[in-house]
């Protein structure tokens, strides 16, 4: 057993604390090459990964850079540092600790790079620029230790592989760099254990005691939840009763949108004015910090957010978590549980709120898998060539590389470990020479071979441009939104673009929970007044929606196919009771397709349960191969389990509409000219460095000159169809916002066994689809008509023709 | 608002425009982003950007794909083809630079060559090509054919006139969804064109700057596959 240096026990005994096993276990095996530490929020887990380091240095033999630790939050850097300050100070121990990160001062960080702390907190895209200075084998020579903190949120994003392909870079300049993960509760550690070593290597871990399990149920109200929607009105009495039952409440939403019209409701009946606050992603950073701190001093009572909150800072404080809407991912509901009582071996306390009938269903079927402890989780795939074509520039920035060397590097990276070598050389082709079958750019390329053999950028200048522009965070195009007056006026968080674009002046909206006035758009700032007043409009946030995973679909299945439903609550049991006389329930091996006429028009419903990326997909797919055989289909709307289609023409073979070879068909050519298709491609044309989102002239300047990445992907599609970029979008096509792998696994799962049952009228099941809001007309020819009729209207009503 | 081109062969397909009436003379606003002066026989198209990813990599930029040339060129065909223009204006900005026209390739300029063989060619200067480059047709500062004079920049103090450079787009709401295209700006003195090149962008027409331009009433063309005008607030 490791024993700590004799400080430290004092220390701890005069908080009277001691050492966690898991925290001791971490010190006997600090010498191991991985090490994976899975502990519940709570438990110590950050100390746990800084006590070898803090031993290690307690000695002051260490020149230079001992330990790195990454967090995906800045927030959690700077957090971290005034934690680590409190022993570090009452111990006297000799170490210098620092933070780095996108807000760190140009001086600080210019020095941070020639006299580096003992201890540096960044997060990955700050590594990642620290990596492409040529001076970073100095600065990182006698780097030690790499801390991972909340490793399962960066394994799940681009940011993880770009990290990864960092600490592959890192491990060159220092061979004997031993890596940390610190990961909250997941379904399958040894996957993140294999993306945190170096490959092959293998990676320990360290299983803390998961604590009590925790104190979670369906939140009961007297009305019972809607037939559709999700705003879950119907429970805000409910959830403002709980709030004034504990002391810190967090209510959770799965949107932003959602968020701001619960908080809207929530104070519109707050009649005590308990301090109840909202924090989220599109609201201003002062603004969220401000929320921050009252609820570190204890001053909130609630606060209404969404992923924003997922992870962070601990508020010891939390006793209660709400879950408003659908948990969609078990997974992610355990970390969010774990928010409430993060002190150790209490169990966390949490309420589910269904928002709409069918969301009862899924609510129950996630208590019973956190009951199980089965948590979901996709495999991630492998590393996506869009952020290695990134991290190429990066190393080309920091100097002259060869391309045999930045292979067998890569490839030391878990998620990159199968990359093929012509894979490499495609992303080394693109990055040189852009990959065209054109090949255009011989003078101009952005990498040359020296006749060494070395690879290294055209022009040194490029190094700028391609640091201004690190990072694989993909954000939407937002504009600002501001209170208009003569200072200025106060920052109130941001709207996306395509929402903005839909206002006229004196339309009133949400923000941060105030109702704004739109007054004007001044140089991408949209200025507002406030004007409490109106009925307001909600802004919608793309980006947010997450699908319901495989394995809640999964359960829910199962759960249809018992006899009785014990768990469920009346209203529920007797919704599903009459779908199965009227009807059949839905079954995992078998497709269950419904046709039915209602409102003058023929309605088919497909329960796919792929989740609502898949099948919204689905409905653009069936739709288009409806309008080709004549159906005159005229809109579809899509939730996580089905999707229901109508038009003029009932389905008479639903068969013929759901192969799999005339989907896969339609699929490709509907990839083509789909919206959906072009905003991945812009993502991963971003990270690739096709499109830059900075430019040394400031951040898209002149627009006249700027022109839609739209335009860029229909010219591959037309004259370079296999480009590689093309390739990326298609293969990110398979999950995200398509999701078109889920559709595949749907007809794999059914195989072709499709249930159509064809009915007089509307059955149980697929009423509340009616009702769904988010509705998709079927566009073509219409559009044209459209344009035609409105244009013919503004041009009457100006006396014009 | 649908136009049938009097084009020759029977099979070619349908090019839709918008006829409009400006300073006396019919003039039609090509779904492409061309203008058809048809009692001239006379085809305007703006802003080609001939050579705009080659200057982007030039100066160290990302290498965009490497086709803008051959895809303005083939559209640009199509309505010379369509129109059987007599005199083809192009009306500046038709390089994205002096060094990008000569950067073009051999093929590009043959084809350059190709269209102009058989009719009047010119180049109006730009901001972007004020200068002469080494392929055919004329380089003039402006060129006039009463009453139109077309010039690469509006002159405020000018009329009947058309012009491009400001790449004007617009939006038009219909139905809860908002339909963003180039379009067409007119008003009784003057026409600003959509720029014609595959790599341009826009600039709205509520911009300071073409609000400074044009007066009221202003009308949009919008371009697309049906082009339809429409009065636009300022």
């Amino acid at each position: 057993m490791a024993v700590l240096p004799a400080q430290f026990f004092d220390w701890f005994a005069r908080r009277g604390w001691s050492i966690h096993p898991h925290q001791q276990i971490m010190l006997d095996r600090a010498d191991a090459p991985a090490l994976l530490l899975i502990a519940p929020t709570g438990g110590g887990k950050t100390l746990a990964g800084f006590l070898p380091t803090l031993a290690e240095l307690a000695d002051d033999h260490h020149h230079g850079l001992h330990t790195l630790y990454i967090s995906p939050l800045k927030a959690l850097a700077a957090d971290i540092r005034r934690n680590l300050g409190v022993p570090i100070d009452e111990m006297k121990l000799p170490i210098r600790v620092e933070d780095r990160t996108g807000d760190t001062t140009q001086t600080q960080k210019k020095r941070q790079r020639a006299d580096p702390p003992h201890i540096l907190l960044t997060t990955p895209e700050s590594l990642a620029l620290l990596l492409s200075y040529e001076d970073a084998p100095r600065m990182f020579s006698n780097l030690q230790r790499v801390v991972v903190d909340e490793i399962h949120a960066l394994a799940e994003s681009k940011r993880g592989d770009q990290l990864m392909l960092g600490l592959a870079r890192l491990q060159r300049h220092c061979p004997n760099l031993r890596r940390v993960g610190l990961s909250a509760t997941v379904e399958n550690p040894k996957a993140i254990a294999a993306y945190l070593a170096r490959h092959p290597d293998p990676c320990e871990i360290v299983q803390a005691d998961p604590g009590p399990d925790p104190d979670i149920s369906m939140l009961k109200t007297r009305e019972p939840p809607p037939w559709a929607g999700g705003g879950a009105a119907y429970a805000i009495a409910a959830v403002l009763e709980e709030v004034r039952r504990h002391r810190t409440t967090l209510i959770f939403h799965n949107t932003r949108a959602q968020a701001e019209i619960f908080f809207y409701n929530l104070w519109q009946v707050n009649t005590d004015n308990l301090p109840i606050g909202i924090h989220h992603g599109s609201l201003d950073r002062e603004q969220r910090q401000r929320v921050e701190a009252a609820m570190v001093r204890g001053d909130l009572r609630a606060i209404v957010c969404t992923g924003s909150l997922d992870l962070g800072i601990d508020w010891g404080d939390v006793d209660l978590v709400i879950q408003v809407g659908a948990p969609k991912n078990v997974k992610r509901l355990v970390q969010r549980i774990g928010r409430a009582n993060h002190r150790y071996n209490a169990p966390s306390k949490a309420l589910l709120v269904p928002a709409n009938r069918f969301e009862v269903v899924e609510c129950v079927a996630a208590l019973q898998a956190v009951k199980e402890h089965d948590l979901d989780g996709e495999p991630r795939g492998r590393g996506p060539r869009d952020v290695l074509c990134q991290h190429i520039m990066i190393i080309a920035c920091a100097g002259p590389f060869g391309a045999d060397a930045l292979y067998q590097e890569v490839i030391t990276a878990g998620a990159y470990a199968d990359l093929t070598r012509p894979d490499f050389n495609d992303c080394l082709e693109f990055v040189a020479t852009g990959g065209y079958a054109l090949r255009a750019y011989d003078r101009w390329q952005r990498l040359q071979q020296r006749p060494d053999g070395l690879w290294q950028l055209r022009d040194p200048r490029q190094a700028q441009r391609i640091r201004m522009n690190i990072g694989t965070i993909q954000d939407t195009d937002t504009l600002k939104v501001r209170l208009k007056n003569r200072m200025g006026g106060q920052p109130l968080g941001e709207v996306e673009e395509a929402f903005a674009a839909t206002l006229t002046p004196g339309d009133t909206f949400v923000i941060g929970g105030q109702v704004v006035r739109y007054e004007t758009l001044r140089e991408m700032t949209v200025e507002v007044s406030k004007d409490p007043g109106r009925k307001p409009r909600f802004a919608v946030f793309s980006g947010t929606k997450f699908a319901t995973s495989t394995q809640l679909s999964e359960r829910i299945l199962r759960m249809f196919q018992q006899d009785s439903w014990p768990d469920l609550p009346r209203h529920t049991t007797e919704w599903l009771t009459l779908q199965r006389e009227v009807s059949q329930l839905p079954q995992a091996d078998r497709l269950l397709v419904e046709s039915f006429p209602h409102d003058g028009r023929a309605h088919t419903c497909i329960y796919g349960f792929a989740g609502r990326n898949a099948m919204q997909t689905l409905g653009l797919l069936v739709t288009q191969r409806m309008e080709r055989l004549g159906l005159h289909p005229m809109g579809f709307v899509a939730t996580d389990y089905a999707t229901l289609i109508w038009g003029l023409d009932a389905v008479i073979d639903a068969r013929a509409l759901l192969q799999a070879d005339t989907l896969q068909e339609a699929f490709q050519t509907w990839l083509q000219g789909n919206a959906v298709m072009k905003r991945t491609f812009r993502g991963s044309a971003i990270i690739a460095g096709m499109i830059e989102r900075r430019t040394t002239q400031g951040k898209r300047s002149g627009r006249q000159a700027t022109f839609s990445s739209d335009i860029l992907y229909d010219t591959l599609i037309k004259y370079d169809p296999e480009h590689l970029m093309l390739q990326i979008a298609r293969e990110e096509a398979m999950k995200g916002l398509v999701d078109y792998g889920r559709i595949e696994d749907m007809l794999r799962r059914t195989d072709g066994r499709i249930d159509h049952v064809t009915l007089a009228r509307l059955p149980p099941l697929a009423a509340p689809l009616l009702l769904e809001i988010s509705k998709v007309p079927i566009h073509g020819a219409a559009t044209e008509r459209l344009l035609a009729e409105s244009s013919a209207q503004l041009l009457s009503a100006a006396g014009l023709s | 608002m649908k136009l049938a081109s009097e084009g020759s062969a029977g099979q070619e397909q349908r090019m839709n425009g918008c006829v409009f009436r400006f300073a006396g003379s019919d003039l039609t606003a090509f779904a492409s982003g061309a203008l058809w002066w048809a009692a001239k026989r006379i085809l305007v198209v703006s802003d080609l950007h001939l050579g705009k990813s080659d200057r982007i990599a030039r100066r160290g930029g990302p290498m965009l794909p490497p086709y803008e040339v051959r895809d303005t060129l083939s559209r640009l065909e199509n309505d010379i083809h369509h129109t059987c223009a007599e005199t083809v204006i192009c009306l500046g900005d038709s390089f994205d630079d002096l060094e990008a026209a000569e950067a073009l390739t051999d093929q590009p300029k043959a084809w350059i060559s190709r269209l102009q063989s058989g009719r009047r060619w010119i180049w109006i200067e730009g901001n972007h090509d004020d200068g002469p480059t080494a392929l055919g047709g004329a380089h003039l500062p402006e060129f006039w054919v009463a009453p139109l004079t077309f010039r690469h920049i509006a002159d405020p103090a000018k009329n009947a006139e058309i012009s491009g450079h400001y790449h004007p787009k617009t939006t038009l709401r219909a139905k809860g969804q908002s339909i963003t295209r180039a379009c067409f700006l007119y008003d009784d003195v003057r026409v600003i064109m959509p720029a014609y090149g595959t790599y341009t962008g826009g600039l709205r027409s509520n911009d300071a700057a073409l609000i400074s331009v044009m007066k009221p009433p202003t009308m949009a063309i919008l371009t697309g596959p049906n082009p339809v005008k429409f009065p636009i607030r300022s």
